[in-house]
């Protein structure tokens, strides 16, 4: 096969590898500051949704539409953000998956989103090193905030809240940037997956996907930021590798993340792991 | 209109019923193992498949029904045996057991999906059609009726066996603090096992019930319900079973009535909304006291 038929075959799944790579470090993100927070697949709807209105209904141009769609899910993660976040665990987790069912049911019933049918006809603008700018600039913004003053104020949040607190961190503003940035990149996903998968319907960002996406980082591991990329690309491939097992290809899925959690709870990639195997005898 | 309110209370009172039941099974895991678990919905599921295999092998409905949720309540119990145990001696954060069920569900899904395949199903059982008890002007299906009655009745069991038992204040003991019930003497472990059991059983009931009534089961159908629960035992406060049951019926209710009254296509939205509300105003529920073990 030569390389135009591949490309044509497979650009899909391979922009779907790096957009998803960024949803899984855009949960990561919010996990790696103690937030269990599981709207991702929401925020990513809402700029998916946005753009795609821009760029068929208004016509915009496609970087103008983009914006639309991160600054849209930007400003709701915002508002949102504002009171959720005084929540923790469970009932934070419980809260943003009911935000999410309230965006899908939202999308599934405005005449401006298609309703159920969705948007159809969206024009193909997505090219393939737009998707990987846009993941290597998230790598990029990631890797200065991990080593940066906030970033290890994030981990001094998620191992222990209130000693942070006594430290002089601001928890609050603090937990409402990365669940904000965290929203910002599920947006920018989002506009992106729109413009090269033709369709969009509120499906596509209900329960199952806020799930696939928690998957692919802690599959991958959310100590560092190589572990979310490893995830998403897995999780993304997965049903075209298992594409034999047909209707058995989600049990297969559903058994990788239970053996997952039980023996690799720190996920596949884990550093301290690795650094174990080359240490001197 | 009288009689046609009447209806609507009645639908609303059977559903509500189902959602509570499934809800108190999905909150005592909470309120004893402190796990959120996400397999709920795929045990209702199972609870229906096991009772629509059991029934096209001709067993009576007396026993393939029963079995049916024994089976439930085993699988939920080698869930614990083999998932939920093992992390709690990890002692993994709350996240680990979340996702671990997810994965037990989709497990769950595909397999039935695999088996059965993936269209809806409906119960062979004839004596249901259309048969009805007529008050007045009231008609009352059969179906309904057996459906509240099953319900309430099993409630009423759960309620007597964790307030008057001794079984039930052991576990009330582990719900306030399992390291101090385990110095207690209390067999915690056995009874962690027992409670996922238990919880698996009422899921599995509820499978079967909904099943009834709406005469259509599916592989999918413990997604919804997962979410109802999820709304369900949020309003009634995380781990407080009476609050479950209450949820379990106020979300009953006000989904026929919304559907009744205001439109069909925000009754999802309407449950939902008012969960986020309510998570915001009153994290520990509407009805729950203040009392909530950190989670």
């Amino acid at each position: 096969m030569n390389w135009v038929d591949w490309w044509a075959t497979y650009s899909t799944l391979v922009l779907s590898v790096g957009v998803y790579g960024m949803m899984a470090l855009s949960i990561s993100l919010t996990l790696s500051c103690g937030l269990l927070a599981l709207a991702n697949a929401a925020f990513m709807g809402i700029g998916a949704y946005v753009s795609a209105i821009a760029t068929t209904t208004f016509e915009l141009p496609f970087y103008p539409a983009l914006l639309l769609g991160t600054l849209g899910s930007t400003l709701v993660a915002l508002l949102i953000g504002l009171p959720v976040l005084r929540l923790s665990g469970v009932y934070l987790a419980m809260a943003t998956l009911g935000f999410g069912e309230v965006v899908r049911i939202i999308l599934l019933n405005l005449d401006i989103t298609g309703g159920p049918l969705g948007l159809n006809g969206i024009p193909l603008l997505t090219q393939w090193w737009q998707v990987l700018l846009a993941l290597l600039s998230t790598v990029i913004v990631l890797q200065c905030l991990r080593v940066s003053r906030i970033g290890r104020a994030f981990e001094a949040i998620r191992e222990d809240e209130t000693a942070a607190r006594l430290m002089g961190i601001s928890t609050h503003p603090l937990k409402l940037l990365a669940f904000v940035m965290g929203a910002s990149i599920a947006g920018l996903a989002g506009g992106l997956n729109a413009h090269y998968t033709f369709t969009l319907s509120p499906g596509n960002f209900g329960f199952e996907n806020a799930v696939d996406i928690l998957t692919m980082a802690v599959l991958g591991g959310i100590r560092g930021l190589p572990g979310p990329l490893l995830g998403g690309a897995i999780i993304t491939l997965l049903p075209e590798v298992l594409r034999d097992l047909q209707e058995y290809r989600m049990a297969a899925n559903g058994l990788i993340l239970i053996l997952v959690v039980l023996f690799l709870p720190q996920g596949l990639w884990d550093s301290q792991r690795f650094r174990g195997w080359f240490k001197r005898a | 209109m009288a009689t046609m309110l009447a209806q609507q209370l009645l639908n609303a009172l059977s559903l509500g019923s189902i959602y509570a039941l499934f809800a108190l099974g999905f909150t005592l895991v909470f309120g004893i193992l402190g796990v959120i678990n996400l397999s709920h919905g795929g045990l209702f599921m199972l609870g229906a498949y096991a009772a629509l295999f059991f029934l096209e092998a001709h067993w009576p409905a007396w026993i393939a029904l029963p079995t049916a949720i024994l089976v439930t309540g085993l699988i939920g119990l080698l869930i614990d045996l083999l998932i939920l145990k093992r992390l709690r001696r990890q002692q993994a954060p709350h996240l680990m057991p979340m996702i671990a069920t997810i994965g037990t569900t989709i497990l769950m899904t595909s397999l039935a999906q695999g088996l059965f395949g993936a269209e809806s199903r409906h119960f062979p059982l004839s004596f249901f059609d259309n048969a009805s008890l007529t008050l007045g002007s009231l008609t009352l299906p059969y179906a309904q009726v057996v459906i509240i009655l099953i319900a309430f009745g099993t409630m009423i069991v759960m309620g007597w066996l964790l307030k008057k038992t001794r079984l039930g204040i052991a576990l009330q003991a582990i719900a306030e603090s399992p390291r101090a019930a385990a110095l207690l003497g209390i067999p915690v472990e056995r009874l962690f096992h027992l409670t996922s059991f238990l919880a698996a059983i009422l899921g599995g009931i509820a499978g079967i019930l909904v099943g009834l009534s709406f005469n259509a089961i599916s592989p999918f159908m413990g997604q919804p319900m997962l979410h109802k629960g999820i709304a369900a035992i949020i309003l009634g406060g995380l781990g407080d079973m009476r609050g479950a049951v209450l949820g379990g019926l106020f979300l009953g209710f006000a989904e026929v009535l919304a559907v009744t009254y205001l439109s069909s296509e925000y009754r999802d939205a309407f449950s939902f909304g008012l969960l986020f509300l309510v998570l915001l105003w009153r994290p520990q529920g509407l009805f729950g006291a203040t009392h909530v073990r950190s989670a």
